[in-house]
């Protein structure tokens, strides 16, 4: 890619953007469309200055729930995904009850986890799992099977332990996989930490973002909401990028998705 | 045919019944001298492949026996297997994919490292321990995996079709590296191919198989000069035994 190619590709979409707030700020003026219906970008500018400090307080409280979810999600997932490719049994035994948790929507379940669990941070905390889980579950299983059959029958000739198979062939094969899955399970981690604070709808020392984002609504300070909105939005982006940063750097020397073909 | 030194490996009516009821191997009767350059050769389909997985210990023979020198069946690392593909781990260094069957055994320490770094020398990669495979060449993975299966100091070196993929220039020359890497360590080699020039040109001996269910139906010493280099593919001794193998081929393959 050349210089001034890399910086149309930055300035293109900052362009769009900025015409857009421009429009927007312009019809808000222009029309006088009350504050507590839509407010203009200038105005969500300002409150996201003047609460920013609190917000970003409650921010931080969601962006733990998440990261601690996904951390879970990987951790257990990865072992689940193991426990299903090694054993036929576990496969059976296990898997439809992995795939009615990841289709009963959260939303439904939120309630009951939060009556069951007493602490807000960890009732929180597993709704966030739940959704963060299945994603990693099923790409890792995928990945594990994936071996190249050649390099089994390879380490089958070397006498290969189960062990050796797992940890120098299967587990390698799948850690693309394994990122590909967390990759999306990181925006469903901050998703479903979200929609349980919605559920939850504590107040109190401990308030998540969401929490936030409802209680400017119910107030109608909607420029606030916006700026919530956007720090949200945010934290879901720099979640990606992180993710995808750390996908890159794992799989810089060898995979076909991270490398750049030879001119 | 005579058989010089006592046989290796013996396959005694071998015969293959898939699952799904393909016959792939019908009764094959196979001997293989220690040190000796045979190839196996035939259309594609006929059950090489399958073959060269039994006697590799991959896949158990549906009817049959093989019986090994001194009927001891190969240790670890007493078998060396290159595949179609250069099969090589990806995520792995050139060096570290040349360690694997040491590795697995658990071996390592300097020795070892000597032994990976001989081999990948040997096929004449000296300096791309470091590389990983998709820095290199098709012709040099392949390579890699030449060393790979040569690292331990196998008894039998089990080929697959190993340059079917390659082009002409790279395949002949990988053809000539194989060929002294055989003269220099004289470890019994059976080469699986499709090609009549490419048998000719590295064999000591090469069998014919039938198509499916593969049989063996002919065998054939090749009568040619130990040293084998450019200049042989060009002289008239060589067109004529190719030649009479293709005859052979179209023969026994038609009937």
């Amino acid at each position: 890619m050349s210089r001034s190619e890399r910086l149309t590709r930055m300035l293109a979409p900052l362009g769009i953007g900025i015409l857009l707030l421009a429009l927007w700020q312009a019809a808000v003026a222009i029309e006088h469309v009350p504050a507590y219906i839509l407010p203009g970008p200038a105005a969500i500018a300002d409150s996201l200055w003047r609460n920013g400090p609190s917000l970003l307080a409650s921010l931080w409280i969601t962006f733990r729930i998440t990261m601690a979810a996904l951390l879970a999600a990987a951790g257990l997932g990865l072992l689940l995904a193991i426990a299903i490719a090694e054993s036929r049994w576990v496969e059976i035994a296990v898997l439809p009850y992995a795939v009615a948790l990841q289709v009963t929507p959260i939303v439904a379940i939120a309630p009951l986890i939060i009556i069951w669990v007493g602490s807000n941070f960890f009732s929180l905390l597993i709704c966030a799992w739940l959704v963060a889980f299945f994603p990693v579950v099923a790409n890792t299983t995928l990945g594990l099977k994936s071996a190249d059959h050649n390099l089994r029958d390879l380490f089958l000739l070397y006498g290969a332990t189960r062990w050796q198979r797992l940890w120098r062939l299967r587990l390698p094969t799948a850690l693309p996989y394994f990122l590909s899955g967390l990759r999306i399970s990181g925006g469903l981690a901050l998703i479903g930490a979200v929609v349980a604070e919605f559920v939850a709808g504590t107040g109190g020392a401990e308030t998540g973002i969401a929490f936030r984002i409802l209680e400017a609504g119910y107030r109608l300070e909607i420029a606030k909401m916006f700026a919530a909105l956007v720090l949200l939005a945010l934290t879901g982006i720099a979640i990606y990028g992180a993710l995808g940063w750390l996908n890159h750097w794992l799989l810089r020397h060898w995979h076909e998705s991270v490398l750049r073909r030879e001119p | 045919m005579a058989q010089p030194v006592a046989p290796l490996v013996t396959l005694t009516g071998v015969s293959k019944l898939f699952e799904q009821g393909t016959k792939a191997l019908d009764g094959v009767d196979m001997r293989l001298a220690e040190g000796e350059f045979a190839s196996l050769l035939g259309p594609s389909g006929c059950g090489k492949s399958t073959l060269l997985r039994i006697v590799a210990g991959l896949a158990e023979p549906s009817a049959g026996a093989i019986a090994w020198l001194g009927d001891r069946a190969p240790a670890r690392g007493e078998i060396g297997f290159v595949f179609q593909e250069p099969t090589l781990m990806p995520w792995a260094k050139v060096f570290d994919n040349v360690a694997l069957p040491f590795r697995l055994v658990g071996a390592g320490g300097g020795e070892v490292a000597a032994r990976v770094e001989a081999a990948i020398a040997g096929v004449g990669l000296a300096g791309f321990e470091d590389a990983y495979p998709r820095q290199l060449s098709g012709g040099m993975r392949m390579r890699v995996s030449i060393a790979r299966a040569l690292v331990t100091a196998p008894r039998l070196l089990l080929l697959d079709e190993p340059f079917a993929a390659l082009d002409e220039i790279t395949r002949f020359r990988l053809n000539d590296d194989l060929r002294r890497l055989w003269q220099e360590r004289r470890p019994t080699v059976l080469f699986v191919t499709h090609s009549v020039y490419e048998a000719v040109y590295l064999s000591q001996r090469v069998m014919v198989m039938s198509e499916r269910p593969g049989r063996i139906v002919a065998d054939m010493a090749i009568d040619l000069p130990a040293a084998r280099s450019a200049d042989l593919r060009t002289s008239p001794a060589y067109g004529e035994v190719c030649r009479a193998l293709s005859r052979r081929l179209a023969a026994e393959v038609a009937a």
